[in-house]
């Protein structure tokens, strides 16, 4: 009897080892076909887009475009850089300093996506609403964002984005 | 309905509202299957797998595929070059189809072989034909999608089958292009349909299934089982010797995915559609091949697309032609004969489907045509009533056959023969001397030295008049340059920038995201400058011509002096290789033409070497990430195959 427990002993594990082997091979070569969906090479060589800047006047922005999403670059007054510097002590939603979210006080960058579903928020054009803090307006669920693009009242739980950028020149930026 | 008691209580309380596990149970393991089924019943199995990976690899590749004229081929050659794992999903679509087939024609001869097609199993039989047509259709389609040369051109044959038809025949092609020629409605509509088919193939394999299971399967001897002696469960019996099949399937089909995974298509395929130039050899592929054959062995135009679809009807009627009560061909001494000389004739038909349709290929197509025919409408219904069959064992427990793993692989050889005859004229290429290249054989990589000196003498020569247009300046990292010389090579070059604020379209440096750009403006300004000769981009030249390599290094080395007896026209240069003998292009290469940064010494042969090796990477830049995961993935499935093999015989040990 001992030679049949044995042997089904050896069978049971031949069974499960192919089984698992099998198993194995099959979620591997699954990832091919889940990798496929993720940006390509050439999607991701164009991670970065250089900005001209040099035309932007005092308290005009204009909007360029990042991996396909939209960049708010403003060249911001005096007395907006004020605002946004004083309301560093008020009470916000995602609390962050003026001073962390710009490399030049004059210059803002910003990823122009609502933090709360992805709408773009208005504020760009001079006949745009501004919001009650004077930046942007989402109009999809009413975010109001402050001179410095942070949530200062409405859904959106974030301040709106700063992309990775550098200053190549003084007229020039590198985003991404 | 009494169900099987599940030990789960989930199952169970599932199993009572929809009873899928008692349906399952039903249907693999209480399911009764003849024991001596042997290793061809593998192929209905594999069929089916290899529709869920043509279903698989198919929907993620459309993912990526745009079914449009100008952006078609491009998307492809993304597929190819961009997206993540897109050459392995692509290389395993388009030889799945061939494997496909493959598994589907063993399937169907052993059918016929075993006569499997007889009572009770004529629907079975039909719907397997249906799948068939279906198939064709499908696979038709789907090789118009990557919009080369052969995907036109065999659309263009193919459609205008159906201007045969009197009288509608005219107003159905153009119905089927949606326009007055091939062009970008038909290829929406190929596309719209390819997806498409694939499911209506899945519900005809459902009633296939259905139909099978109404009286099981037939088995070798063609007798029916006689009771449980005969039988065991499907479960786990046939599911392990399935999968053991399955494993061997997969080594062979990996081997072509991984190592010659453009043999079974052409090379005209990789030049992008011209609707002014046919290619001088079209032929469809391999597995239409008979049934091209014998279109063009009739001299009528109707009456040949009529033949080709009636070699189809015959196995539609093949069940009341052949009328012999003995199913099995074992049984059947001149039927056997027959059956396999019907074998010989298909192959031989598949080869003269690619020869030229000249000369002795025409005698014997129609031959084989000829014979096709009479073996469906004379031989059986003849055979039926003169054959005298051996006497029939009594019951499958009593006899015993079994035919080894041998024959089926010898059979998958033979059908890799046919897929081997089948490849076109090859010949025109033969005279081409064969080179030794780093990158050739399994584990062929590329020589980093040889890529960048090859790309030395594509920047020096060839780049002033080809374009190389699916290179982009960030892929010279794979010749071994740094982030900053790709960047350095990039600003060598201008590109078109965006319009400006102004409106106004500049030049600006190229970057390292940008393609290569093409030195013309347009392909008539190319022309211009070249003597009324296009000079075709290069990036995909090494798969594009028979001979790949080898043939680039012969055109570059094949300049000679024209023979005294040779009429030159103007403007032409003698080669030995080009066909006709003289090529537009001026002898590119010379000695020192380039002076290599490395210190090599720039001769003829070097620089031909060199720059056949760089365009061998432009058009194949994933072959050395090929070679390597294809030596793990043969290496894991054979693994898994003999383990699976030694399961099979542990679970059999005790039936035989």
């Amino acid at each position: 009897m001992a030679d049949t427990h044995d042997d089904a002993t050896r069978r049971d594990f031949l069974h499960v080892a192919s089984a698992t082997v099998g198993l194995v091979g099959t979620a591997v070569a699954v990832w091919p076909f889940i990798d496929q969906m993720n940006p390509a090479a050439d999607t991701l060589a164009l991670a970065s887009t250089e900005l001209d800047i040099s035309g932007i006047e005092v308290g005009m922005a204009i909007t360029a475009v990042w991996r396909g999403k939209p960049v708010f670059v403003r060249q911001r007054t005096a007395e907006e850089i004020a605002t946004a510097a004083a309301d560093d002590k008020a009470d916000l939603p995602d609390p962050q300093l003026d001073a962390d979210r710009v490399q030049k006080t004059e210059w803002l960058i910003l990823v122009g996506v609502c933090t709360h579903l992805g709408c773009v928020p208005l504020g760009q054009k001079s006949g745009d609403p501004k919001g009650d803090y004077g930046g942007w307006f989402c109009p999809c669920h009413g975010s109001h964002y402050d001179t410095s693009g942070r949530i200062r009242k409405g859904p959106a739980p974030l301040n709106l984005p700063v992309p990775p950028y550098a200053f190549t020149s003084d007229t020039t930026i590198k985003i991404g | 309905m009494s169900g099987p008691n599940f030990p789960n209580p989930i199952v169970r309380w599932i199993d009572h509202r929809l009873p899928v596990f008692t349906f399952m149970h039903h249907e693999m393991h209480e399911y009764p299957t003849p024991k001596n089924l042997n290793y061809w019943w593998n192929f209905g199995s594999l069929a089916g797998i290899m529709l869920v990976i043509m279903l698989v690899s198919g929907i993620t590749l459309a993912m990526s595929y745009t079914p449009h004229t100008s952006m078609a081929f491009d998307s492809v050659e993304r597929i190819m070059r961009d997206v993540n794992f897109g050459w392995l999903i692509r290389y395993i679509h388009s030889n799945g189809g061939s494997f496909f087939f493959i598994a589907v024609y063993i399937h169907i001869f052993r059918g016929m072989y075993y006569g499997s097609y007889k009572a009770p199993r004529e629907l079975l039989w039909l719907l397997g034909v249906v799948i068939m047509l279906l198939m064709m259709a499908t696979a038709f389609m789907g090789y118009v999608l990557p919009w080369g040369q052969m995907s036109f051109w065999g659309a263009t044959v193919i459609t205008n089958l159906f201007s045969a038809i009197p009288l509608v025949g005219e107003d159905i092609v153009t119905l089927l292009w949606g326009g007055f020629s091939v062009d970008n409605p038909t290829l929406n509509r190929f596309f719209s349909l390819h997806y498409l088919m694939p499911f209506v193939i899945v519900g005809v394999v459902v009633l296939h299934l259905v139909a099978l299971h109404r009286f099981g399967s037939n088995n070798p001897l063609g007798i029916d089982t006689k009771g449980p002696q005969d039988s065991i469960p499907f479960h786990p019996y046939y599911t392990i010797k399935d999968a053991y099949g399955l494993g061997v399937f997969l080594v062979i089909f990996a081997g072509f995915v991984f190592y010659a995974p453009n043999f079974l298509g052409e090379p005209d395929n990789y030049i992008p559609a011209n609707p002014l130039v046919t290619p001088s050899h079209i032929v469809p592929e391999w597995y239409f091949l008979p049934f091209y054959a014998i279109l063009r062995a009739v001299p009528d135009k109707l009456l040949g697309v009529v033949m080709m679809f009636a070699s189809i009807a015959m196995l539609f009627i093949l069940p009341w032609l052949d009328r012999s009560p003995v199913r099995s061909g074992s049984f059947r001494p001149v039927f056997r004969i027959f059956f396999w000389v019907l074998f010989a004739d298909c192959l031989l038909l598949g080869y003269l489907g690619a020869k030229p349709a000249s000369g002795i290929y025409v005698v014997l197509a129609r031959l084989g045509t000829a014979y096709y025919f009479a073996h469906f409408v004379i031989l059986l219904p003849l055979l039926s009533i003169f054959e005298t069959p051996r006497p029939l064992p009594k019951s499958i427990s009593q006899a015993v056959t079994s035919k080894g793993t041998a024959a089926v692989i010898a059979a998958l050889i033979l059908v890799g023969g046919l897929g081997l005859g089948g490849t076109p004229a090859k010949a025109s290429g033969g005279d081409i001397p064969k080179q030794d290249w780093s990158f050739s054989g399994p584990f062929g990589t590329f020589d980093r030295g040889e890529l960048q000196r090859g790309f030395q003498v594509f920047k020096d020569t060839c780049a002033g008049c080809h374009g190389l247009k699916y290179i982009a300046f960030r892929n010279l990292a794979a010749l071994g340059y740094n982030e900053l010389e790709v960047k350095a090579i990039a600003a060598e070059y201008e590109v078109l920038d965006v319009p400006n604020e102004e409106g106004e379209v500049l030049m600006r440096p190229a970057r390292a995201s940008d393609r290569w750009p093409s030195p013309f403006a347009n392909d008539n300004a190319a022309r211009a400058s070249n003597g009324g000769a296009l000079p075709p981009d290069l990036s995909l030249m090494a798969k594009a011509r028979i001979g790949g390599p080898d043939y680039l290094y012969a055109l570059m080395t094949g300049y000679t002096e024209a023979p005294a007896d040779f009429s030159l026209s103007d403007g032409m240069s003698y080669h030995i290789y080009f066909g006709g003998n003289q090529i537009a292009m001026p002898p590119p290469l010379f000695e020192d033409g380039t002076e290599y940064s490395d210190g090599t010494k720039a001769t003829v042969d070097q620089q031909a070497r060199d720059i056949t090796a760089f365009l061998m990477w432009a058009a194949e830049p994933s072959l050395e990430d090929r070679n390597r995961m294809g030596f793990k993935v043969i290496l894991f499935l054979l693994v898994l195959t003999v383990m699976l093999y030694f399961s099979k015989r542990k679970i059999w040990a005790s039936v035989h």
